[in-house]
């Protein structure tokens, strides 16, 4: 009887953030405010990893609002308010688009049904399986992820970290640009002043002022 | 169940570890001593190059295996990872005089060719999906930086732009490939997906398809090589040479590596694709070259051509044919680099020009530079004897033995009209009017245009240690 009773309410928040997330996304695209296309863009993160929550992957779901939530879709929002775009006048040339983008997708999508009807996983799966996941109820996600990422997958954690490098490099390369005439706070100089080269005491005659 | 990890893993990766920490030291020299370091960090990055081929030539000759799979050294690995290092070492030092002249001459210049360089040995070696993903990625973003530093220049600008956004579209297509691969096989490690996939299966087949579309953006093979004239044309010159050599064996490399170690039981599925695209980038290659007037964009249809001339030994699928695309790698990138040469220092009154007709009447105003130039062209034509012709010998040869005898037959066509384009140039360094003289070639130039020249004129005298070496890298890949 339990077992029944927490099948359906598995089943039912499935359903819900299932639902709100595939409802959101289509606002996402849908909605002519860009501003509230962001927020429905977080409200299907969010919904998202409540998915994988239920799927029992706790640690995915947490980086998806941290990483996502917290720094992608902030990013989006200010972008979205910085920049001046007009987003209406972007979409004006969708609608004729759509016949043609609608039929390639309707292609795309039997050709996807078509092989997933027909997918059948590989027979001997079981035999190349490098590292077996270990049953949840031993370890937590994240410790089962800390087991192999220094280790095994240490190469492919330092080879990631050398990309974000040359990321970090590419957007200073193209985008930093020295000013000459910029003024800018030099604290050295700012101590090094005195009080011989910083003040001069003038002495004005009444009624004259300075020249 | 916690995994260990030992040092002497690290063996193997050493040239890329050298390549990566170099780098990043440099890039700590140049944010620190600023430009008036460039020459120094130029220089040293040639160095560390130069120090990552000795240390690959001086690594124990058998097969090592890192990272549980993921990182793979053999022959084959080490074959092309000189290659890739001698086309950046060369790239390198052709840019130094143009950077300079052109103020150009920015610190993260050499280090992005390191990194990317680096990306490209990691490419080569990977021995699973994610290593080969992660280091196309570095090569690549690298190179979107490099083909868009001038940014002060809408073309250059223009090219990083377009190269960034197809390539990053090209990248979701592989991945999606790989996602599905490793959906179906469980697992995305090379040889584990050849055993998981003995019997084949539609979805297989489908990763492979978007897979290979990615493989065959990054090498610039048709029908996804839209990109190549207008980055070609847009980037700087030097950059432009170095595009066209190094990238292009790490492609190739990953290519066949993904061929023949992780779908040797699908060989007709794989191979019908392979066979499409070579006949298809050959005949773009000699068709849409005629009508070019900018030789950078002639150069790029040029490499269409050419990886369609390559990729015809992988679709033998044979160890022959492996051979005859890494002597055909060979071959391309020493006269890919001696015409870049010579593009480079097509120069005017402190300015380059680009245009087929400025080379008129070489022959009078520079005879010799005229006279290295006419035989490349006549190599890239693959005219006997040179050393173009053997490339395409070897593959053809390949292809013969295979049974492809339309696909050899289709190569020899496309190459015959490849050949006018090619003669066109001669013809008007020859025989045209000629124009006024070029500004004196900066010695590195000279140095790579002597070098390649005579390598191409000279290679039938002694072909035997680049085809043995060949041969014994393609047997370490089978």
């Amino acid at each position: 009887m339990r077992g029944a009773l927490h099948m359906i309410v598995y089943a039912l928040f499935f359903y819900l953030f299932a639902g709100v997330c595939i409802a959101s996304a289509i606002m996402v695209v849908a909605s002519r405010n860009p501003v509230y296309s962001v927020l429905f863009l977080i409200l299907a993160f969010v919904n998202a990893s409540g998915l994988f929550m239920l799927m029992g992957a706790e640690f995915l779901a947490m980086i998806l609002v941290v990483v996502y939530v917290g720094a992608v879709a902030v990013l989006f929002l200010f972008v979205v308010m910085m920049l001046d775009v007009d987003f209406a006048e972007l979409r004006q040339g969708a609608l004729q688009y759509l016949p043609i983008g609608t039929l390639v997708g309707i292609v795309l999508l039997a050709e996807l049904l078509l092989v997933v009807g027909a997918w059948a996983i590989a027979p001997h799966v079981a035999d190349v399986i490098a590292a077996p996941i270990p049953p949840f109820y031993s370890v937590s996600n994240t410790e089962a992820l800390g087991q192999v990422l220094y280790t095994r997958y240490v190469y492919f954690f330092q080879v990631a970290g050398v990309i974000l490098l040359v990321a970090m490099i590419g957007a200073i390369v193209l985008t930093l640009r020295h000013k000459p005439n910029i003024k800018r706070q030099d604290v050295s100089q700012q101590v090094a002043r005195t009080k011989a080269d910083a003040i001069e005491v003038v002495k004005v005659k009444s009624g004259q002022g300075l020249s | 169940m916690s995994e260990t990890f030992a040092v002497r893993e690290l063996v193997p990766v050493l040239p890329e570890i050298v390549l990566v920490l170099g780098a990043m030291t440099l890039l700590m020299v140049g944010a620190f001593r600023g430009e008036r370091a460039v020459a120094s960090i130029n220089w040293m990055a040639i160095l560390l190059l130069i120090a990552a081929g000795a240390i690959i030539v001086l690594l124990p000759a058998e097969r090592m295996e890192s990272f549980g799979g993921s990182f793979v050294l053999e022959s084959y690995a080490r074959f092309l990872k000189l290659l890739a290092l001698i086309g950046s070492a060369t790239a390198m030092l052709m840019s130094l005089d143009y950077l300079e002249r052109e103020q150009q001459n920015r610190f993260e210049y050499p280090i992005l060719i390191l990194l990317s360089t680096a990306g490209m040995l990691m490419l080569i070696s990977a021995g699973d999906l994610i290593a080969l993903y992660l280091g196309l990625e570095l090569m690549s973003l690298s190179l979107y930086v490099v083909a868009a530093i001038n940014r002060d220049s809408v073309r250059s600008t223009e090219a990083g732009l377009k190269y960034f956004v197809l390539g990053a579209l090209s990248s979701g297509m592989l991945l999606y490939g790989a996602s599905l691969i490793y959906g179906f096989t469980g697992s995305v490690n090379f040889a584990a997906i050849a055993k998981a996939s003995a019997n084949g299966g539609i979805g297989l087949v489908f990763g492979l398809v978007f897979l290979f579309a990615g493989f065959c953006f990054k090498v610039s093979a048709v029908p996804f090589h839209m990109w190549t004239p207008d980055v070609y044309e847009g980037a700087p010159t030097p950059i432009t040479a170095f595009f066209a050599a190094a990238p292009k064996v790490a492609g190739i490399a990953m290519f066949m590596r993904v061929a023949i170690d992780a779908f040797p039981n699908i060989v007709p599925q794989w191979q019908q694709i392979v066979i499409f695209v070579a006949i298809a980038s050959m005949l773009l290659g000699a068709f849409a070259a005629i009508g070019q007037r900018n030789i950078k964009r002639l150069m790029a249809y040029s490499s269409i051509g050419h990886m369609g001339f390559a990729l015809v030994g992988l679709a033998a699928g044979t160890m022959q044919g492996v051979q005859g695309v890494l002597v055909y790698m060979a071959i391309y990138v020493a006269m890919t680099l001696g015409t870049f040469a010579c593009i480079l220092s097509m120069r005017r009154d402190g300015k380059m020009v680009e245009e087929i007709s400025d080379l008129a009447g070489l022959a009078r105003t520079n005879p010799a530079m005229a006279f290295f130039l006419a035989m490349l062209l006549f190599s890239l034509a693959g005219i006997p004897p040179l050393a173009g012709f053997f490339a395409k010998f070897y593959v053809f040869l390949a292809a013969i033995q295979a049974g492809l005898f339309t696909l050899a037959v289709i190569g020899v066509l496309a190459s015959v009209v490849g050949a006018y384009y090619y003669l066109m140039i001669i013809k008007i360094m020859y025989f045209d009017e000629a124009a006024r003289p070029f500004e004196p070639m900066p010695y590195q130039l000279k140095a790579v245009l002597a070098v390649s020249g005579l390598f191409n004129v000279l290679f039938f005298v002694y072909p035997r240690p680049l085809v043995e070496a060949a041969s014994a890298a393609a047997k370490s890949l089978f």
